[in-house]
């Protein structure tokens, strides 16, 4: 004997569990809960209003005579092209040969001794041969030369760098150079002795006219002191180099008339030292100059300087993404979505579709206001932005909404496996926010920090970097200027810790009771 | 009052997270302090280096697990509904908040001591040997030292002034994870914002205003002259910071409906 039940009918349509149902449900739920929408719109607010008390905060100080405009390079880029230089116009293809025998130098007021100018030379001191389109600053050039402790290096254009051999210059192991052009090929070779010669590297320098200048030149650039912690910064120092030349010789058709001394450019900063100079006697030259041929990287701001509100914003969305999860634990709602729609995996996944669309907009919206009105102050003030392309600015852009709605999803994955908002919120933020503020204001060596912004979701601010970092210029501490990983394999690593997140929040969600 | 301070004795001491969040701080602490003081040598007596600061690296992590503790402290009650139990148990609402602000104290103060001894003798076993020897002018890491006895015992002061800090603004925004995220933000935004202006005044002004970069300024036992602002003035901004914050929560716990 049986005895059957009554199915339930209902009077209302069967419902659905589709994507669509689900995204609409989840995107209902966000948009009805005033907290999340506040949150949201404040993220973007909070993106624009810091990033614009920062910008209000730099004040570059022209000089008084006026801001200056950095020469621009053939590639467009800002470039420093401050040098000692002694030449001589060459016609058509020719070569010329040296050989180096010293460099020495002055560095002014090291922190060891403050009140002193002590000799020393600075990693990058350069003295070499040089084949210069003109005088101009910023025109096309391609040189090899021995440097204060990189060895030989065959540089052109500015942004080019080639390594030769390792090693420094001295009486005792002097270093011969020679740079060769033929049309528009410029070819550099070093040699210990002056028969066995290496090739270093060779450029090619389009445009270069039939007349350009060959000679030698000897730079110097500022020596970096970086303190780290609350009393730190970075400051520079003024120095000087001086080489010795003998053995010049020139191949080409040169008018002749002897070597022209002239500094290239002046170092702004204070006629603390002696202007470079050139000294000749019987074959032997002696140069001493100040400045540098390479990549300018001071004295203009960038686009990122515009949106250093993203690290306020990041921390309101992750305090928002995780409570879009928590808080259906905290009132018990999250029973009634998972009777709604029992694949639990499918409502990870559209609240995260939900969570991340709108801190994306909220993010991008945020970035597109903070940098026009960021740079619109800056400029104001009297600072100058370095310019990059517009390909680079969307990238920022973009990519400034990217890491607000990866770490949103982030977040929400987090907030799913501690089913508690303030576990979640505090890891979250130390994750993110402290590996920077370490770097910056701890007294953690550099090599600890910079392994901590490698390995830490907060990799992914390097999307924010906009202009490349070149080894040959040295800057100082500056963890907020050059992410020490590249800007797309950091957000790799944030969308890594997320997909890694998300598993486990799939895996849990469907594991455990509600 | 003492009926209260045991109340809120008794609710934090049973919480299962409390425990775990003590013993947390600690060992973040001491782990991160003695990681910075494996990870820097002093190769001259010109490297500029203060001992006292690096063996107390582990505040800027243990901070925010004594931050979390605070905020639950007070925001958990409102986040599960028990605040109207103790309000209606305890109709005097400044009475529960000076109690809670008490217990706390209390445990921050016991656990921060712990961990700032620990990281303190860390940083002495591990620093001579990475050069910071009496060759390059630097005595052996020792409480008896009156730089670095302020030092340590300011840090521990640090995180108890954090604590009623945090209480304060969980008082204020009623939630955690919000109360969470507007203390981190405070402690954190500001040495960032101050790192990347250039403008010297408003990188000493930010640093002067900030709870964290002032604080931490107690830290400092070498280039006194240089510091945005004096070791002790540095606490002081920070206890006006927790006042602040504890008087306005205070005043609208006493205002709002729980």
């Amino acid at each position: 004997m049986t005895v059957g039940t009554t199915p339930y009918h209902s009077s209302l349509r069967r419902g659905h569990d589709g994507l669509m149902q689900l995204l609409h449900a989840e995107w209902t739920k966000f948009r009805t809960v005033r907290g999340w929408v506040i949150g949201t719109v404040s993220a973007g607010l909070v993106l624009v209003l810091v990033g614009l008390l920062a910008s209000a905060g730099f004040h570059t100080g022209c000089p008084p005579e006026g801001c200056v405009t950095p020469p621009v390079g053939p590639d467009g880029e800002w470039v420093t092209d401050i040098f000692y230089f002694a030449y001589q116009p060459l016609d058509g293809d020719g070569s010329i040969t040296v050989r180096v025998t010293s460099l020495t130098g002055l560095i002014t007021y090291p922190p060891d001794h403050p009140n002193d100018i002590v000799p020393g030379v600075v990693p990058w001191a350069k003295a070499g041969v040089i084949i210069k389109e003109s005088t101009r600053q910023g025109s096309p050039y391609a040189a090899v030369m021995v440097t204060g402790s990189h060895g030989v290096r065959m540089q052109y254009n500015y942004t080019h760098d080639t390594a030769g051999r390792s090693g420094g210059v001295s009486g005792a192991s002097p270093r011969w150079l020679r740079l060769t052009r033929s049309s528009a090929v410029l070819t550099s070779y070093e040699s210990a002795d002056g028969s066995n010669w290496t090739r270093v590297g060779s450029a090619y320098l389009g445009g270069l006219p039939r007349t350009v200048l060959v000679g030698l030149f000897v730079a110097s650039p500022w020596y970096i002191v970086s303190s780290p912690g609350l009393a730190g910064g970075t400051s520079s120092r003024l120095t000087q180099a001086t080489a010795n030349f003998d053995h010049v010789s020139l191949q080409g058709t040169a008018p002749g008339g002897g070597w022209t001394g002239h500094a290239i450019g002046v170092e702004s900063g204070g006629p603390v030292l002696a202007q470079g100079g050139l000294m000749e006697s019987e074959g032997r030259f002696t140069l001493s100059g100040t400045g540098d041929i390479a990549p300018a990287e001071g004295g203009g701001r960038r686009v990122e300087d515009t949106l250093r509100g993203t690290f306020a914003a990041l921390i309101v969305v992750i305090v928002v993404a995780t409570m879009f999860i928590t808080a259906e634990y905290r009132r018990g709602m999250i029973r009634t979505t998972l009777t709604a729609s029992p694949r639990r995996g499918r409502v990870l996944a559209t609240k995260a579709i939900v969570i991340g669309a709108v801190t994306f907009m909220a993010g991008l919206v945020g970035a597109a206001v903070a940098i026009p009105l960021g740079e619109w102050i800056l400029r104001a003030d009297g600072n100058q932005i370095l310019t990059v392309t517009s390909l680079t600015e969307l990238r920022v852009v973009v990519g400034t909404a990217a890491l607000l709605a990866v770490t949103a999803v982030l977040a929400l994955a987090v907030g799913t496996v501690f089913r508690r908002s303030a576990a979640a919120v505090t890891a979250l933020i130390v994750a993110m926010v402290l590996p920077y503020v370490l770097a910056v204001a701890a007294p953690l060596p550099e090599g600890v920090s910079e392994w901590l912004l490698r390995v830490t979701p907060a990799a992914a601010f390097a999307i924010q970097q906009s202009l490349p970092q070149y080894p040959q210029v040295i800057t100082g501490n500056t963890p907020l200027y050059y992410y020490p990983i590249a800007p797309w394999a950091g957000f790799a690593v944030l969308c890594a810790y997320t997909a890694v997140a998300l598993a486990l929040a799939a895996y849990m969600i469907r594991r455990r009771d509600a | 009052m003492r009926q209260a301070v045991h109340a809120e004795w008794t609710k934090l001491r049973t919480l299962p997270g409390t425990g775990w969040l003590l013993l947390g701080c600690i060992a973040l602490t001491a782990a991160l302090s003695a990681t910075a003081a494996a990870a820097v040598t002093c190769q001259s007596a010109s490297c500029g280096l203060d001992p006292a600061r690096i063996s107390l690296t582990g505040i800027y992590l243990g901070q925010a697990v004594v931050v979390t503790l605070a905020v639950l402290a007070m925001g958990g009650e409102h986040n599960t509904g028990m605040i109207r139990i103790t309000l209606a148990a305890m109709p005097c609402r400044i009475k529960v908040l000076a109690a809670k602000a008490a217990v706390l104290s209390g445990l921050v103060l016991a656990a921060g001591t712990i961990a700032v001894l620990v990281s303190v003798m860390a940083g002495s076993l591990i620093l001579p040997g990475h050069g910071f020897t009496p060759a390059h002018g630097y005595a052996p890491l020792s409480l008896t030292d009156g730089p670095v006895l302020r030092a340590a015992a300011g840090s521990v002061l640090y995180l108890a002034l954090l604590a009623l800090l945090s209480l304060g603004v969980a008082a204020i925004v009623r939630d955690s994870a919000v109360a969470i995220g507007v203390v981190l933000a405070l402690l954190y935004v500001f040495p960032l914002l101050a790192f990347v202006v250039t403008d010297p005044d408003w990188q000493q002004r930010l640093q002067q205003i900030g709870p964290m970069t002032a604080g931490l300024a107690i830290q400092a036992t070498i280039d006194l002259q240089n510091l945005p602002i004096s070791p002790w003035g540095g606490l002081g901004v920070l206890a006006i910071w927790a006042a602040a914050c504890l008087v306005f929560g205070g005043v609208l716990l006493r205002l709002r409906d729980a």
